[in-house]
């Protein structure tokens, strides 16, 4: 399944984007209303991006009422991803959202580095999220922790049913001409393909750790990136930065995987899925036989 | 909004600044005001440009090179290929009576394809040098001035006024004229509302200058 990132689609600006993808997600919804960061929010990094939008967003009141009745028409799988600052504000959105048959799932963002982090841990969060809904919960986990598989697996304990892997990295750009911090709020997080060998790391750690489907994400630009990520372990791959440079992302990279799943003689991504593995090394083979060595 | 990869048929400078011409292919030109996505060469995102000029077949945007993105468009040159997305944003409404285009600097971009559209009114320029005021040859009917002055001391502010430039001049222009057209720019790296980046405080809210603008009326 190819998704956007939270954050990187507004399928109500965009529908025609978000329904090139095969599920959309939410741009992180609070119990609040929040205007987000002041601007600059954004900067240009040498193979990268900084942002630091601060979860701006409608609460979750008017999403119900305003936002969610309109992506139901697209009549693509809606993914919530749902945001707070303390276990039961994750709690009570679920809670919320839960009788809503258009909601396919809900991703929890426990990993902006943009706001304040909630002081709870991943898995109390999952944890409190877990009683309040019967969805799916992907729990969007950051890299920046000394062992995500840890992380993953306190997740899947706590009753999360995947992961969204990677969150953006804390970074910072200074101004060439005043050597002072882009950003209004000086560090914003670093996405694009900077990101990508990091993304990989946490995809092939989580899964080694986990048995949970993973989304792996994090500087996918093409249809290589997408091989290499579900190879390393992620069942669905999503679009962020991509989708800034190029709208048209979905469809050229959906074409760009088959190439190269033509070129390595595969038939489909599943041929690719968790190959980095050295357990599939040693055997040589997947379990319909046509995995490759090199 | 659609996005095609277009050839460069020419780059052309004036004054400190670069005109990029390209074949518009099967883009629609928009109105002026509006605004396209350019890939920069080399770059992981493509940077927001209006439209300067819109003859038969080809677009032409106005570029002043000042960071990595600009200087990488400028060094186009003929043959080259760079994908562009729009028309987007919201444009100048042209419905106006006894219209004055103000422009200051590089702002004075969408002012040329604003002038045709709008049957060449009179317009008001200000640059900062001799050399950058070379750009008002693009305008008809410009009176311009050169800092030290100021072009709002050009300004009629009984005028529809129709503006362009950098932030100080619009504030001012819009003290001048409260009901001014202004089109204002921020940092964007998506320019169709999906990366939040471009936002402004308007009515007391943040909101995407891409969606909302990038011209306003006050």
């Amino acid at each position: 399944m190819l998704l956007n990132a939270s954050g990187c689609l507004d399928a109500l600006t965009a529908p025609e984007v978000a329904r090139s993808l095969d599920a959309f997600v939410t741009k992180t919804v609070t119990p609040l209303p929040r205007d987000g960061n002041p601007p600059v929010r954004i900067a240009e990094a040498e193979v990268g991006m900084l942002n630091s939008i601060g979860l701006a967003n409608p609460g979750i009141d008017r999403f119900l009422t305003g936002n969610l009745p309109r992506l139901a028409k697209l009549e693509i799988p809606i993914w919530v991803s749902v945001g707070g600052f303390a276990a039961e504000e994750y709690a009570e959105i679920c809670s919320r959202l839960d009788d809503h048959a258009e909601v396919a799932a809900i991703e929890l963002n426990v990993s902006c580095p943009n706001v304040e982090s909630p002081s709870e841990s991943a898995a109390r969060i999952v944890a409190s999220a877990r009683l309040a809904t019967r969805k799916p919960l992907w729990a969007k986990l950051s890299a920046a922790v000394p062992d995500i598989g840890a992380v993953a697996c306190a997740a899947c304990e706590a009753g999360a049913d995947g992961l969204s892997l990677v969150n953006t990295l804390r970074g910072l750009t200074l101004d060439a001409r005043t050597l002072r911090p882009s950003l209004a709020p000086a560090v914003g997080g670093l996405s694009g393909p900077a990101l990508k060998p990091v993304a990989l790391a946490a995809v092939y750690a989580c899964y080694q750790a986990t048995s949970m489907p993973i989304v792996g994400m994090g500087g996918v630009q093409t249809g290589r990136d997408v091989l290499d990520f579900v190879a390393a372990g992620a069942r669905h791959v999503a679009l962020g930065t991509a989708l800034f440079a190029d709208p048209d992302a979905p469809s050229r990279v959906r074409a760009e995987v088959a190439v190269e799943l033509d070129a390595r003689g595969y038939s489909d991504l599943d041929d690719v899925y968790a190959t980095a593995h050295p357990e599939l090394l040693s055997i040589g083979t997947t379990t319909n036989g046509k995995y490759l060595l090199k | 909004m659609r996005r095609e990869r277009l050839s460069v048929v020419a780059s052309e400078r004036v004054g400190p600044y670069t005109l990029l011409r390209v074949t518009r292919g099967g883009l629609d030109p928009g109105i002026p005001g509006q605004f396209f996505m350019l890939e920069a060469p080399g770059r992981l995102l493509p940077r927001p440009m209006s439209v300067c000029l819109a003859p038969p077949g080809e677009l032409a945007f106005l570029i002043d090179p000042i960071g990595p993105g600009t200087r990488a468009l400028c060094g186009l040159e003929g043959g080259d290929r760079l994908a562009i997305l729009g028309p987007l944003g919201n444009g100048f409404q042209l419905d106006v009576e006894r219209p004055l285009l103000v422009g200051g600097g590089i702002g004075i971009a969408p002012l040329p394809y604003l002038s045709e559209a709008l049957g060449r009114p009179p317009a008001v320029l200000g640059f900062r040098s001799d050399w950058h005021a070379e750009a008002a040859g693009l305008v008809p009917d410009a009176e311009v001035c050169v800092e030290p002055r100021l072009v709002t001391e050009l300004v009629d502010p009984d005028a529809a006024i129709l503006a362009c430039g950098p932030e100080p001049m619009l504030e001012a222009v819009r003290a001048l004229a409260p009901t001014a057209q202004l089109a204002w720019e921020a940092p964007m790296a998506c320019g169709y509302g999906a990366c939040y980046g471009c936002a402004v405080e308007l009515d007391g809210a943040l909101k995407r200058l891409c969606v909302e603008g990038p011209v306003l009326c006050s």
